[in-house]
């Protein structure tokens, strides 16, 4: 009523609510979202309980208090003195760097003469391919140790890491997909200036896939960061060469170490992988989006 | 594509080839494989007291998880597709636990669940409920791997949510206009609309499910140093509690890499092949009815 009389003062109420209206607005989106909410604390729950264990002292851990009191930061230096960590840490970086190095140099061709080349059997080729897509890798995994112990590389990262040179069913699924969606002009231009097909990959292809690129290198980046059974079958018995994965599943046994202990270790395993999250957001959840509702 | 061939061959063709031979051998990687016919075929469906439990243990957290999983995907997708505030916050959080490794997610869970000093018991105690043995007992072990298959549900759920988004607007105001309520929208313009992303990943899952392995072998190895405290490496630990995380994958491993039994572990993998081709190909061709492809070209 008053606000109708002076207008300057409505300006001003329509800027601001009265704060009693905007409690008001606010309860109702908090109950609009209230189930959304609700949820959402409970799948932040378990992070926040690993993060507050990962503070506690040894008998803090295995009583029933939930807030460390008072918080013991030097768990986060222990854990380096309990166990191998950046020996762990540098055998999944050689793993996982030159594992996805290696899909990108060979896959990123195969996905090209898959989609840009005509040749005969290209067809049966791609066939190929997706027969390897569905077929679930426990199946080949026998014969492959069979085969790496043959060649006394049971024990090493050469059998985790070679594969992977030879090109990988998913990533020349997801480039091959993305690659028609270039237009066809752009390569015929470049065929016309005299560029032959590897200089149009790199040159024209290359740039143009960028974000299918991206999305590739970080799922085999993160497949292979997150890789357990590979590393168990072959570098178990051999701890030298233990990923962080194997050196994690193997912390608690090993040390008989307590708890606060191995949720420190596993917030630190955890660590980079969200990092890398939130750099790449945008690549990763193209990447997502891409395999599903292109494949 | 060349370089390809020969990996395709070497990695893919040859093993494929290879493991139908050992299925038929004697092999523990020492001596030479001996030729026994259909011995371990007959092992597996005949003898093998382990390889019931481990088949039910599989379909159990096939029938269960995956069903649970594309639900749960599905409806925290819708929140996020109705939401009006901060959706790209929540996005995130839900999100965040499928990139955590899996190790590190199973040895969270395993200390979660923990039956005496575990939070989640301690608040349920709170509550005044007696909270569960979990991992720890036979009966609770696979829910909870259930539970913690859940809580890594952000990878569905962003598919789910993409195609949600995608589902053009004119379907829902047109129906609305037809005097469709909610519920009815939902069934026939937000379901049919993403029902090829629900068939793939029914068919992901399925997949998946067949080669659980990695939680199970975390969660029983943990778990079981646990109870025994003294961490003993030298017990097997697989399927703890009681065989009830043997899945069939665990067998095989067992099979294959603690015991070195080549040709029996062949003849699993060439089961689990066998099946794991019937059923995507069973779930695709019954897919024809009930997903809908908008101009559909495929």
């Amino acid at each position: 009523m008053s606000s109708a009389s002076v207008p300057v003062a409505a300006a001003l109420v329509r800027r601001r609510p009265p704060s009693s209206v905007r409690r008001r607005r606010f309860l109702l989106a908090v109950a609009d979202h209230s189930l959304l909410i609700t949820a959402s604390l409970m799948f932040l729950a378990p992070f926040v309980f690993i993060m507050l264990t990962a503070l506690m002292t040894n008998s803090q851990a295995l009583s029933s208090h939930l807030w460390p009191s008072p918080f013991r930061w030097q768990n986060f230096v222990d854990v380096f003195h309990q166990a191998p960590i950046w020996r762990w840490a540098l055998n999944t970086m050689i793993y996982a760097c030159l594992a996805t190095l290696g899909v990108l140099l060979s896959s990123i061709p195969v996905a090209y003469a898959l989609s840009r080349i005509k040749w005969r059997g290209r067809n049966f080729a791609f066939g190929l391919v997706l027969i390897a897509l569905m077929l679930p890798p426990v199946v080949s995994v026998v014969p492959l140790y069979v085969m790496w112990a043959k060649l006394h590389l049971v024990g090493t990262l050469a059998p985790l890491i070679i594969p992977n040179w030879f090109g990988d069913a998913f990533s020349i699924f997801l480039l091959r997909q993305f690659f028609l969606t270039i237009p066809e002009e752009y390569l015929d231009a470049a065929r016309v200036d005299g560029c032959g097909e590897l200089r149009i990959l790199v040159t024209v292809v290359l740039r143009l896939a960028k974000p299918a690129i991206a999305a590739v290198a970080l799922f085999s980046f993160l497949y292979t960061f997150n890789d357990f059974f590979l590393p168990l079958l072959y570098t178990r018995e051999n701890p030298d060469w233990w990923p962080l994965q194997i050196g994690l599943s193997e912390f608690r046994s090993l040390h008989q170490v307590q708890w606060n202990l191995t949720m420190a270790a596993t917030l630190l395993v955890m660590a980079p992988v969200i990092i890398v999250f939130f750099l790449a957001q945008r690549a990763f959840v193209e990447g997502v989006t891409l395999t599903g509702v292109k494949g | 594509m060349a370089p390809w061939l020969i990996g395709f061959s070497v990695f893919f063709g040859y093993p494929l080839v290879m493991s139908v031979y050992l299925s038929f051998t004697h092999y523990d990687l020492l001596s030479s494989p001996k030729w026994i016919g259909f011995a371990n075929y007959r092992y597996l469906f005949e003898d093998d007291p382990q390889v019931g439990g481990a088949v039910t243990n599989t379909l159990w957290i096939i029938g269960v998880m995956v069903p649970l999983q594309v639900m749960f995907a599905f409806g925290v997708a819708l929140m996020l597709a109705r939401a009006r505030h901060g959706t790209g916050f929540f996005r995130t959080i839900f999100y965040l636990p499928a990139l955590a490794p899996p190790v590190a997610a199973t040895l969270a869970f395993v200390y979660l669940l923990n039956p005496a000093t575990g939070p989640v018991n301690i608040i349920l105690k709170q509550l005044g409920i007696e909270g569960p043995l979990w991992f720890q007992s036979p009966g609770w072990s696979k829910p909870s791997l259930v539970l913690l298959g859940l809580w890594g549900v952000g990878n569905i759920m962003i598919i789910f949510l993409a195609a949600i988004l995608d589902a053009p607007r004119q379907l829902y105001e047109s129906a609305e206009l037809d005097g469709a309520g909610p519920l009815q929208r939902l069934r026939w313009v937000t379901l049919p609309t993403i029902s090829p992303v629900i068939l793939f990943s029914v068919v992901i899952g399925v997949i998946a499910g067949l080669q659980y392995f990695t939680q199970a072998y975390v969660a029983a190895n943990v778990a079981a140093g646990q109870a025994s405290q003294a961490g003993d490496q030298t017990v097997n630990n697989l399927g703890y509690p009681e065989g009830s995380t043997l899945f069939y994958p665990v067998l095989l491993y067992q099979h294959g890499f603690k015991f070195f039994n080549m040709g029996y572990a062949s003849a699993l993998s060439v089961l689990l092949l066998v099946v794991a081709f019937t059923i995507t190909v069973l779930i695709i061709r019954n897919s024809r009815r009930w997903v809908h492809y908008a101009g559909a070209v495929k």
